[in-house]
């Protein structure tokens, strides 16, 4: 095992312990928003445009509407007159979004009606009585196209179909390039995936005019939901109530539903009766929030003789469907690690970002980190190919050394600590590289073609979205903030108030884990809430890798003000100086005289209720919270737009086995390999659970996911047939290793993971397979690589040959 | 307006009726009138298994079937997979213990498909354990922690009955 520095010993965390969410799902008490039954709900059902791109003539609703038990339709002009247009994260005043299509429909699937009525099953029989008279048009799709030709405009009033570009230069490139012998270009790209989670995106919504409270129930995972919900509704944010106490079925970052949300929220404003709309699984991956990156990188990468790598030019090409929302700051964040692990002099960047008659584009793990990793790790493969150098030593000679840190990138982020190479060698003999190439040779000798994959890969953790300013001016925003209120009753019993919701990642286990380890109390005697949008402290949502690092440094700066007010109560009432009183497992006593103590609930009994008992001046009842600024945050960018993002930085290797079948180019993953860095784990199971599954959706994104369209912008991957997610037949084992260097930044040195197994996979996966088809001088750098794309390249090289 | 059905199902061991239109799909009317909502939709199309139930024992998706073709037929859904004590039964506390979910949202399909899997071979292999679940999908876990508690509860009933 690696060299891992002594950690303390902690009694609950990093510990083994089950974890507090788990018991109701596994009994089915799991509270999902469509198990949100709200009395006298009526149903919403979508009609969705079948064109890419077409004028809506006119809609005409009146079978629909005749329709016993049909309450109402609304349609486009109508919402765009009753509600304020949705955000979008650049500044494009004339690209407006409505949750249903205004006059033009700019994607096949887009909302052009919704029907009300008193079960699913009768609105969408409504729908599709709704008579629309459609001009179908030609669409923009292919994003190569749109920015070198013209192309039809998604948005005619925006006057173009880029909405961003812009190339920034940190560091002396051009002489960088000049000082060194060779340079490689290529191009990697990644194909339209997403998350796609088991549960769709739902809402219910209530309207009470008399306290004017709109009270929100939803699937949600999303930073200013409530505020983009009041500015839609043109109502104050006090007016929004968003319970934050429902279980939210998976995410990892699609679950935005701000469009379902306005129109569900509207609908029961207008209506008077609470409305509820739960999408079926066509709606979500039509129409919903449900398309990721969509990718283009053209990449030069300079280096020497050794392999060392001087510098970069990246150009990213994103195509973001036809409403941007906050898709296009997907360029933005990989500016946080954009080198990723390696100690890179300087970094051209060229982000682009254009719009096309597709399904919009949402935030999706890693927001866009994942694609900037694969592109990364192709160009290292291409380096050591170039110098016929081992991958491994050309990574090696390239990661930041341990006795960098803090290690400053071009673009400014600071990396906060690490041990790359220990962890790089805990992959390389957790796998027993050799015997593994060993095993990918003998199969080779038997026919087969076979890889072994490597990829190393930062995890940034912490939110800090400042790269957000140089994409939109108006976008001053430096803090990432995150809140608990931690509160202790007269009778000792603990409960904790955390301000979001959780879609899995285990934040109740998390907070109770690390307010117990502060404060010495079984963990499973603390209750976590999650308060609701009107009750609870700000909160930019569980995003970005960031929970375990803002929710849980937050947690233990409210428990230790905890302890120290009753260290200050046990203090006065013993009669001692505060610095006297020693606090153990539940008890606080008298340095040196052990018999002088006051139990932990005698404390909080003093606290509540014995007034004449309690320090002058001292607050009474005991809580305390904490709103927590994301560490070493802070900065607007420099003259140079550099500015440090993220704080912390997780890191991890990969090493598949691949084997494929060249007949029908299928792959099968026989072996992983990950080890893995996030300093602290909190709870060991759910780090290893977030890794595995990392790695599961990675490999799905690497060989089988893709929303697919034709040449007329036509998806042609609308449901699970199509679109492939991965089985327990195509996961293979995950042999999961920690390595654990605590970050300086946390309070107990965690950093993030809910992210990194996504983020390395799909370059690990591309190695391997690389790697077996290179005897056949076969290289394909676009994923998804499905076992067509394989069979096609294997019949070309051999019809060349 | 639909016509309505009176349809009787044994539900978790209990006579449950219920008056449905007769396109309802047997999950809604789970969710919807019996108020069962431990079983879950993912896609209404029977590939991510999220709606498994136990139809007489066997898994099936109760997003494809009808209610009023379950009339007469004994349904088991994740509510009454507890152990005859009224607690959780040894597979459940398996998942707890291997934290085989994450958002929980595929776990009561999971629970399903694993249950009737050990019904019908109680020393499965992890290969029987994937071609148990590969009807169902889930997007967090990566399948591995679910093998696990699945091979967990296998081995306790052994050590058990051994024991």
């Amino acid at each position: 095992m690696a060299d891992t520095p002594t950690l303390p010993n902690y009694r609950y965390v990093s510990r083994k312990r089950r974890t507090k969410e788990d018991r109701r799902f596994i009994t089915g008490r799991g509270k999902f928003v469509a198990d949100v039954d709200v009395p006298g709900m009526k149903h919403v059902a979508i009609l969705p445009s079948p064109h890419p791109r077409a004028n809506i003539r006119s809609i005409d609703a009146s079978a629909a509407l005749a329709l016993p038990g049909v309450h109402y339709v609304l349609t486009g002009d109508e919402i765009a007159e009753g509600t304020n247009s949705l955000f979008h994260g650049l500044d494009l005043p004339n690209v407006k979004w409505y949750p249903l299509a205004v006059g033009m429909t700019r994607y096949a699937g887009e909302w052009v009606a919704a029907v009300v009525a008193d079960s699913r099953y009768i609105a969408e029989d409504a729908a599709e009585l709704i008579e629309v008279d459609y001009e179908s048009l030609p669409a923009a799709v292919d994003s190569e196209k749109i920015i070198d030709e013209d192309q039809p405009l998604v948005h005619p009033e925006h006057g173009t179909n880029v909405l961003f570009r812009n190339t920034w230069t940190w560091g002396p490139v051009a002489d960088d390039f000049a000082s060194v012998p060779h340079t490689v270009s290529y191009r990697a790209r990644w194909g339209r995936s997403s998350t796609v989670p088991i549960e769709t995106f739902g809402v219910v919504a209530k309207w009470d005019d008399i306290n004017e409270i709109m009270d929100v129930w939803a699937s949600i995972q999303m930073p200013q939901y409530q505020d983009q919900i009041a500015g839609a509704l043109r109502i104050p944010m006090n007016n929004v109530r968003v319970h934050n106490d429902v279980d939210v079925g998976g995410s990892y970052g699609v679950k935005r539903g701000i469009k379902h949300t306005v129109l569900v929220t509207y609908l029961a404003k207008k209506l008077g009766y609470p409305v509820r709309f739960i999408e079926d699984r066509l709606d979500n991956m039509s129409g919903g929030d449900a398309h990721g990156p969509d990718r283009i990188f053209d990449i030069t990468m300079a280096f020497d003789d050794e392999g060392v790598i001087k510098s970069m030019k990246i150009r990213a090409l994103d195509d973001v469907g036809a409403y941007p929302g906050r898709a296009p700051l997907q360029l933005g964040k990989p500016m946080t690690a954009l080198c990723g692990p390696y100690r890179v002099n300087s970094i051209e960047y060229e982000a682009i970002s254009v719009t096309s008659n597709k399904t919009g584009q949402v935030p999706v793990r890693g927001f866009g980190q994942s694609p900037t990793n694969f592109a990364i790790e192709t160009g290292i493969e291409r380096v050591a190919k170039h110098l016929g150098m081992d991958r491994v030593e050309v990574r090696a000679r390239n990661l930041v050394r341990k006795d960098e840190f803090p290690w400053k990138i071009p673009p400014g982020s600071r990396y906060d600590s690490g041990d790359f190479h220990a962890v790089l060698d805990m992959a390389l003999k957790s796998a027993d590289w050799n015997a593994l190439i060993a095993r990918r040779d003998t199969l080779r000798a038997e026919g087969k073609l076979a890889g072994v994959g490597i990829a190393t890969c930062l995890e940034p953790g912490g939110g800090n979205n400042i790269f957000e300013y140089l994409f939109n001016p108006k976008l001053k925003i430096t803090t990432f903030v995150e809140s608990v209120l931690i509160k202790v009753e007269p009778t000792g019993a603990i409960t904790a108030v955390m301000c979001t919701t959780t879609s899995g990642q285990g934040h109740e286990t998390l907070v109770s884990t690390i307010a117990g380890e502060e404060l010495e109390r079984d963990p499973d005697t603390i209750r976590v809430t999650h308060g609701d949008t009107l009750e609870a402290l700000p909160t930019r949502s569980p995003v970005a890798s960031r929970m375990a690092i803002v929710l849980g440094t937050a947690t233990s700066k409210a428990a230790r003000e905890i302890k120290d007010k009753m260290i200050t109560i046990a203090a006065y009432d013993l009669g001692v100086d505060k610095d006297r009183i020693e606090y153990a497992d539940g008890e606080f006593s008298v340095r040196g005289e052990p018999s002088r103590k006051l139990a932990w609930e005698e404390v909080t009994h003093i606290a509540h209720k014995q007034f004449h008992r309690m320090p002058p001046g001292h607050e009474l009842g005991l809580q305390a919270y904490a709103v927590q600024q994301v560490p070493g945050g802070g900065q607007m960018p420099d003259e140079n737009n550099e500015v440090p993002l993220y704080p912390c930085f997780s890191f991890q290797a990969h090493v598949p086995l691949v084997e494929i079948d060249p007949a029908t180019g299928k792959v099968t993953v026989h072996d992983y390999f990950i080890a893995h860095d996030c300093g602290t784990a909190i709870n060991p199971d759910i780090v290893r659970g977030m890794i595995i599954g990392g790695v599961a959706h990675g490999i799905g994104a690497a060989l089988y996911e893709k929303f697919e369209y034709d040449g007329d912008g036509q998806l042609l991957a609308g449901t699970f047939v199509d679109y492939l997610l991965p089985s327990a037949h195509e996961i293979p084992p995950v042999a999961d290793f920690e390595h654990c260097t605590p970050s300086p930044l946390t309070s107990l040195g965690q950093k993030g993971s809910g992210e990194g197994g996504y983020l390395g996979a799909p370059a690990a996966i591309a190695s391997a397979v690389n790697d077996a088809l290179a005897p056949l001088g076969i290289e394909i750098n676009e994923l998804p690589i499905r076992a067509r794309d394989i069979e096609a390249a294997i019949f070309e090289k051999s019809n060349e040959n | 307006m639909s016509d309505y059905v009176e349809i009787t199902l044994n539900v978790n061991g209990r006579d449950r009726t219920a008056l449905v239109p007769p396109r309802v799909t047997l999950v809604d009317c789970l969710r919807d009138m019996l108020r069962l909502t431990g079983t879950h939709v993912g896609c209404e199309h029977g590939i991510c298994g999220a709606c498994s139930v136990l139809f007489d024992g066997e898994p099936i998706r109760s997003c494809l079937m009808f209610a009023v073709q379950a009339q007469g037929h004994e349904i088991r859904t994740v509510e009454g997979l507890a152990a005859a004590d009224g607690g959780i039964s040894d597979l459940q506390d398996s998942f707890w213990e291997c934290h085989a979910m994450q958002c929980g949202y595929c776990t009561p399909g999971m629970l399903v498909a694993s249950h009737a899997l050990l019904e019908e071979n109680p020393n499965p292999t992890d290969d029987d354990i994937r071609e148990a679940i590969s009807g169902n999908l889930c997007r967090c876990t990566g399948y591995q922690q679910i093998v696990e508690a699945v091979k967990m509860t296998a081995r306790r009933r052994r050590e058990t009955s051994n024991g």
